[in-house]
């Protein structure tokens, strides 16, 4: 029997294919996407009974389209759909996915409508699948893509790649898409059942996948740099007892160096296409820890720089904290928390802003007040390795 | 596809129109104008609405009693003021006609229920 991570490689390859294909032969996405997904379903009770078809692709191609075709029969509304189809031979060299992917998150759909469109529908995630990686019950996500899919045919949300002028905003729509599905793979790692699809290499794989659709798009390239960095560093990021360990207490010599030098290379291409953005910039603040020897040889200064980059093109609470940090290690403690009392009010909420605020204070002595912070940091964090984390370093005091 | 364009605004937004200058406010009525002509071709009915002040709500109650009252349905929040049909392609094409709508706000796009 086939692993399941071998099935899924396979869907992930297919999935969307299949469903870009059907959409443009039939024009209904909803239509496209349930049977995609019956396809797939199939796929599952049958492969490990009988073995993966010699073809795998084909085979659930097959499948899919014939559910459609039995669909249309059925459904009196598509009678007429059905009888205007011409039996054509199909363009399927043609890859839609792009088209899909950017129809699966229009902006006129929620950011998890998105999330749960973009899996099902080009990533070839089960609802099971989703539901497990959002820790949701199956029935939620189910309805979360009944209504995106309503949403879509009711607004008339089109199946295109939009023009020159709009794509930009599109796109990054997409990236920002993309980049919290990674995260939310990346962040969990320390949860996950071996046999759950990994998000954060889904992700990946959909920005490569977009690099190659997309090839001019500086941010796009920047955007798989930056995931290649994290991944590079994933494996040092906890120990051998499943704890979270920092930057600054990484072992650099566990990092992957292949993936920083290909992250490196992105980099440089994207800064060739002379269209600066966010994601390039994370990637080369990323890139500066990776080649850094240790924590104390990083180049703060360059760090500094490149976040009043970033707040200038893409200004945050987050990136004013995250440039408070880079300042904390050039001017000192003092200077970092006077930063941090600007963002204060809105980032309350925020665990990482009280627990940098709280190592800050321990810095400067003032034990009291970092405690206080800590236990802050510890009450909003619902992440059980940052809360190992934030309790040793209560303990640690 | 057929849209309705809800135009709509707070009552700030309402207090800064009603603020303007009579040359910032005919500048402003000819910028709107001239959206209104540049996309004649895909423009149905529509109408600017008196402001809320001129408002009366029928409401019905649980027992489907209709109980009448002044005002608008929702208090404070965003007003509509104006409304346009139109029809359009897609929603792509509708967002980009209200991105370039010139009376700031808010555009509410709404997808009509078509008669088969």
């Amino acid at each position: 029997m086939p692993a399941e991570s071998a099935l899924a490689e396979v869907f992930r390859e297919e999935a969307g294919r299949i469903t870009a294909a059907l959409m443009r032969r039939f024009g209904d996405f909803d239509l496209a996407e349930e049977c995609t997904q019956d396809a797939l379903v199939a796929a599952l009770e049958r492969w490990p009974r009988d073995g993966v078809p010699v073809n795998p692709g084909a085979w659930l191609q097959t499948v899919a389209t014939r559910r459609v075709l039995n669909q249309l029969e059925r459904d009196q509304r598509y009678r007429r759909k059905l009888a205007q189809l011409t039996v054509e031979p199909q363009p399927d060299e043609q890859d839609d996915r792009l088209r899909l992917i950017l129809t699966c998150c229009h902006p006129a759909l929620s950011r998890e409508a998105q999330v749960a469109l973009t899996l099902r529908a080009v990533c070839g995630f089960t609802t099971a699948e989703i539901a497990r990686a959002f820790v949701a019950s199956e029935a939620t996500v189910a309805q979360r893509l009944v209504r995106a899919k309503r949403k879509i045919g009711l607004a008339g949300i089109p199946f295109r790649v939009p023009s020159r002028s709009e794509l930009g905003e599109r796109l990054s729509e997409v990236l920002a898409v993309l980049y919290l599905l990674f995260n939310e793979g990346h962040l969990s790692t320390l949860g996950a059942v071996p046999s759950q699809r990994d998000l954060a290499e889904d992700a990946e794989w959909l920005v490569r996948l977009l690099t190659r659709l997309l090839p001019g798009e500086p941010e796009v390239l920047g955007l798989l740099a930056l995931m290649k960095l994290h991944l590079a560093r994933g494996a040092t990021r906890f120990n051998l007892s499943g704890e979270l360990v920092l930057l600054a207490d990484q072992d650099r010599s566990l990092w992957d160096r292949a993936q920083i030098t290909e992250a490196i290379v992105l980099i440089e291409r994207a800064g060739h296409l002379g269209r600066p953005g966010p994601y390039q910039i994370e990637a080369a603040i990323a890139a500066c820890h990776a080649e850094a020897p240790s924590f104390k040889a990083t180049d703060w200064r360059q760090i500094v720089v490149l976040y009043d980059m970033l707040m200038a093109m893409a200004p945050s609470p987050v990136v004013r904290l995250n440039r408070a940090i880079a300042i904390w290690k050039v001017q000192g403690a003092e200077a970092a928390l006077h930063e941090l009392e600007e963002i204060a009010p809105v980032l309350d909420g925020y665990h990482l802003f009280h627990a940098a605020r709280g190592e800050m204070l321990t810095e400067l002595g003032c034990r009291e007040q970092a405690r206080a912070a800590q236990l802050r940091a510890l009450d909003l964090t619902g992440n059980p390795a940052e809360q190992a984390l934030l309790r040793r370093r209560l303990f640690n005091q | 596809m057929k849209y309705v364009f809800l135009f709509c605004g707070t009552a700030d937004d309402q207090a800064a129109f009603d603020s303007l200058s009579p040359e910032e406010l005919k500048r402003r009525y000819a910028q709107v104008g001239r959206w209104f002509a540049e996309n004649h071709a895909h423009l149905g009915p529509g109408n600017q609405l008196h402001g809320p002040e001129s408002a009366t709500t029928v409401r019905f109650q649980g027992d489907g009693k209709p109980i009448v009252k002044d005002g608008l349905f929702l208090e404070g929040k965003e007003i509509v003021g104006g409304y346009t049909e139109v029809d359009v392609a897609n929603l792509d094409e509708a967002l980009a006609m209200a991105r370039s709508w010139p009376g700031r706000g808010t555009v509410e796009i709404r997808p009509v229920i078509q008669q088969r």
